[in-house]
């Protein structure tokens, strides 16, 4: 399994989606190579379709596709959690329904 | 650099979503005043943004008020401008001015580097709490409130039981 964890250094919300992934991961037993990649302009942040950190894919698929055709910048993702509210990570429920 | 602890609160004179200017000298009645940076776009904004709509409801009748203040460079994030600031304001509800800092001097005399970010006067403008609302974006994980502690104490006459804390959120975008 490919996942791809883009960051931009500048929103403080990446170490606590890495480490959510990687617990998502272990509790399932899964085996996947994580290609974290720091994503430093506004002219990366287009060439990867980076809508805001941090941005999962899993098998190239964004782990909320709602927000993965938002518009490329350098800022922070925002993410519905299951309550309504809003999040600068992703849910445990989106990570889980990615990977399964 | 942000401000010291028991600074005196450098003058604003901004346009706010009212389509007032409000300057520091129209809040000279207040005894507690929050000046908070923020803006759209940010999660964590969004996320802390009803509990600034509670604190001034909560907390308006005995004379405190929360002042937003965005910074943002909004040709680079126009989610930031003006006009959305005013969309955001509606669609919120928001009950506290939300003013529009375009050309960044204000943020610049304060020293703000987040959003949220709150600096806390007394009645004599004195900066007596800097930092974050609380201790956890999810509402229902907060154990501590600064804020809301910090007005308590400065509209008792005393000093906040915790004068500064990290303010968690998303960097202003400042201007090349």
């Amino acid at each position: 399994m490919d996942i791809e964890f883009l960051y931009w250094e500048g929103c403080p919300s990446y170490p606590e989606a890495r480490q959510l992934l990687g617990e998502v991961l272990a509790e399932r037993g899964l085996d996947a190579k994580i290609e974290v990649r720091e994503v430093k302009s506004q002219a990366e942040a287009e060439l990867l379709r980076f809508p805001g950190s941090p941005t999962i894919r899993v098998e190239g698929h964004d782990v909320d596709p709602d927000g993965a055709s938002g518009r490329p910048a350098l800022m922070c993702r925002i993410y519905r959690n299951p309550g309504g509210g809003v999040s600068p990570v992703p849910s445990r429920e989106q990570l889980e329904a990615a990977l399964s | 650099m942000t401000i010291a602890l028991a600074t005196q609160a450098p003058p604003f004179d901004l346009p706010g979503i009212d389509g007032q200017q409000h300057s520091l000298d129209d809040y000279a009645d207040v005894p507690a005043l929050a000046v908070v940076w923020s803006c759209n776009h940010c999660p964590y904004v969004q996320a802390w943004e009803s509990r600034m709509i509670e604190l001034q409801r909560e907390y308006g009748d005995r004379g405190f008020r929360l002042v937003a203040v965005n910074s943002n460079d909004a040709d680079n994030y126009p989610e930031d401008s003006f006009e959305a600031m005013k969309a955001r304001a509606q669609q919120q509800g928001f009950n506290f001015d939300y003013l529009y800092d375009e050309d960044q001097s204000v943020v610049q005399a304060y020293g703000a580097e987040r959003t949220p970010e709150v600096f806390l006067f007394d009645s004599e403008r004195r900066l007596v709490y800097h930092g974050a609302i609380d201790d956890s974006r999810e509402e229902s994980e907060v154990t501590e409130r600064y804020l809301r502690d910090a007005i308590e104490a400065v509209l008792a006459g005393d000093e906040p039981p915790v004068s500064e804390t990290a303010p968690v959120g998303c960097s202003v975008k400042r201007k090349a």
